[in-house]
């Protein structure tokens, strides 16, 4: 169960969600103070602590679309947010599994700002609302990845099953 | 059941004798390249080698290219110690595709990676940028991944999990007018199928324009049709190709083209018929809100920019220097132009094109990605509107949320530059 604490259109690109300016900076610990440095407000408030963990970005098709910065995952991960979109970009879904960024794919889904979400196998649920939402699951592919906690453990383990170069 | 050429290209590079879409497979990778984001591949190594009593090192570093093109030379000091520090990696490891900030060898990696010969038909390339579609202008089926999925190759040499793509086939046909071409193509394409109408798929590209189109011309369109959201977009190998790779790669051994199935099964087939089309703009801030130049010509622009791996190319320079020649830039217009690479500067220096850019009161660049990306060089002021040869278009891209930018092919932002609004250079010209 989280709050909405922002919600976003269509086509949010990785430059929005972590500008190119900022693309020096790399390491996950560094990155969160640049997330969405253009909506400052936002940027703002969770640089001050006004957010909560566990908060959710709700966005429309096509999220993340633009660049592969990894950044752009990093940074929505660091402040510990969940991303609920109609659609997702292929890299930056791809970054956000690897990274252990937590996402759902919720192709009808209506929510505003404030409003409270629960997700529950195969659905959203928007408690403000009252309504509910089919969830789409995330590539078949990529689940290995996600149970092993990204895919730095994940190659980790493939590493050591193999013979020392 | 016939394949496509992804198909063919992972099944070959799994050890599968066939593949069909959504297969997930693990193809080993022939190419891995990085820019200045390997600052953040190396750390994720180590992340990786953490706690496994083995030393990180890279799986082949004759498979890994780096090449410096993002904030070259450094814009301050944190850029320049990721470099050093990538240095260091490389000379460690003894990486030779290394393409440090140099007049002879520097460039932009989309460019590099072609012109040096790294990319073949019928290779795997991953690179850590979105617009490493641009090498399946090659026959290759080259995709963008994150630093840690670099990561990740750069330990076991493959891609692990990865699903097979569906593939939409591109099928154009019909001869372009004057002052259009391939930009105004994709830029078309990209708006018919919209910034996410190829996510998670593949673009192939078939028909007689794409047989009669140099590789120059394929760079373009498989450059930007991550911009409609593509894992990737190709054009099966040819006779051009292998042109391409004898006469400006110096590449004599191609190894085999491979070409699609007849019955192949595609998840959709589009259309094109580019006799009809005239230049396209993508219009602030997404790139698939296209309109035909028309609409939207008059518009004032502040600053004009030439270059990019899309198109900064020497037959892009080429054609801006044709229409700019005994003309002025407008004032209170700026231009820009960043050649792709060190050799295409040497080129269009040799053939007199940086001269005339001069001349007509451009400012030329040092080659790299420059204003494209908004870092570096060029940023727009509030408010300010620029047309550029670039890419994207995204809100904030030139370096300011406040700004706003039109993509178009590179006559259109030469013939824009002399009149200082938006311009079809088929009218007067
Ligand atoms: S020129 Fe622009 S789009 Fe191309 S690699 Fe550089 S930043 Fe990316």
């Amino acid at each position: 169960m989280g709050k909405v604490v922002l919600k976003l259109g269509k086509d949010i690109s990785t430059d929005d969600i972590y500008p190119g300016r900022f693309m020096a900076t790399v390491l996950p610990t560094e990155t969160p103070q640049y997330c969405f440095f253009d909506r400052t407000e936002f940027n703002q408030k969770l640089k001050s602590k006004g957010i909560e963990p566990g908060g959710i970005i709700v966005a429309d098709e096509n999220f993340g679309c633009g660049s592969s910065r990894e950044q752009a995952a990093s940074t929505i991960r660091g402040h510990g947010l969940i991303v609920v979109a109609r659609g997702i970009a292929r890299i930056f879904m791809q970054n956000a599994i690897n990274l252990g960024l937590n996402l759902v794919v919720c192709p009808t889904l209506e929510a505003q700002e404030g409003d409270e979400l629960v997700f529950e196998s195969g659905e959203v649920i928007n408690k403000t609302s009252g309504r509910k939402f089919a969830t789409e699951p995330l590539p078949p592919a990529r689940q290995e990845i996600i149970d092993a906690g990204g895919l730095i453990p994940y190659t980790r383990r493939k590493l050591l099953e193999s013979p020392p170069r | 059941m016939g394949m496509t050429v992804v198909e063919k290209i992972l099944a070959n590079a799994s050890g599968a004798k066939s593949v069909k879409a959504s297969d997930v497979v693990e193809p080993r990778v022939d190419l891995a390249m990085s820019h200045e984001n390997a600052a953040l591949v190396i750390n994720q190594l180590n992340e990786i080698f953490q706690g496994t009593n083995r030393e990180p090192k890279p799986w082949d570093p004759g498979r890994i290219a780096i090449i410096f093109d993002h904030r070259v030379p450094a814009e301050g000091p944190k850029t320049a110690s990721n470099q050093k520090l990538i240095r260091g990696f490389v000379a460690r490891h003894g990486i030779t595709r290394f393409h440090d900030i140099r007049g002879d060898r520097g460039g932009i990696c989309h460019q590099i990676l072609p012109e040096w010969g790294y990319v073949l038909p019928g290779q795997v390339i991953v690179g850590t940028d979105s617009h490493t579609t641009s090498h399946g202008a090659l026959g290759a089926f080259s995709f963008g991944v994150g630093a840690t999925e670099m990561a990740s190759i750069w330990t076991l040499g493959v891609a692990l999990n990865i699903e097979v793509p569906p593939t939409i086939k591109a099928a154009v046909n019909g001869k372009f007018s004057r002052h259009v071409g391939p930009k105004d193509l994709i830029l078309h394409l990209i708006g018919r199928l919209t910034a996410k109408g190829a996510n998670f798929r593949v673009l192939e590209f078939h028909g007689e324009t794409i047989r009669n189109m140099s590789t120059s011309g394929r760079l373009v369109i498989c450059n930007m049709s991550v911009e409609a959201g593509a894992t990737s977009g190709i054009v099966p190998a040819d006779s051009e190709t292998e042109r391409y790779l004898r006469e400006e790669a110096g590449v004599t051994d191609f190894g085999e083209r491979v070409s699609p199935d007849a019955d192949a099964v595609y998840e959709s087939v589009v259309e094109i018929d580019v006799s009809g089309l005239g230049p396209q703009i993508a219009c602030p801030h997404t790139v698939d809100n296209v309109k035909p130049v028309e609409a939207i010509a008059g518009t004032p622009i502040q600053q004009v920019v030439i270059g990019s791996c899309t198109n900064g190319r020497l037959d892009d320079l080429e054609a801006a220097a044709a229409i700019l020649r005994g003309h002025k830039v407008a004032s209170g217009t700026r231009m820009l132009v960043f050649p792709a690479s060190g050799r295409i500067y040497a080129q269009a220096l040799e053939r007199g094109y940086v001269a005339e850019f001069v001349r007509a009161g451009a400012v030329v660049m040092n080659p790299g990605c420059g204003p494209c990306l908004g870092v570096h060089q060029g940023a727009l002021g509030d408010e300010e509107v620029a047309l550029a040869t670039t890419n994207r278009n995204f809100k904030g891209r030139m370096g300011n949320p406040k700004s706003e930018v039109y993509l178009c092919s590179p006559a259109v932002a030469a013939a824009s530059a002399v009149t200082g609004v938006i311009t079809d250079p088929r009218g007067g010209n």
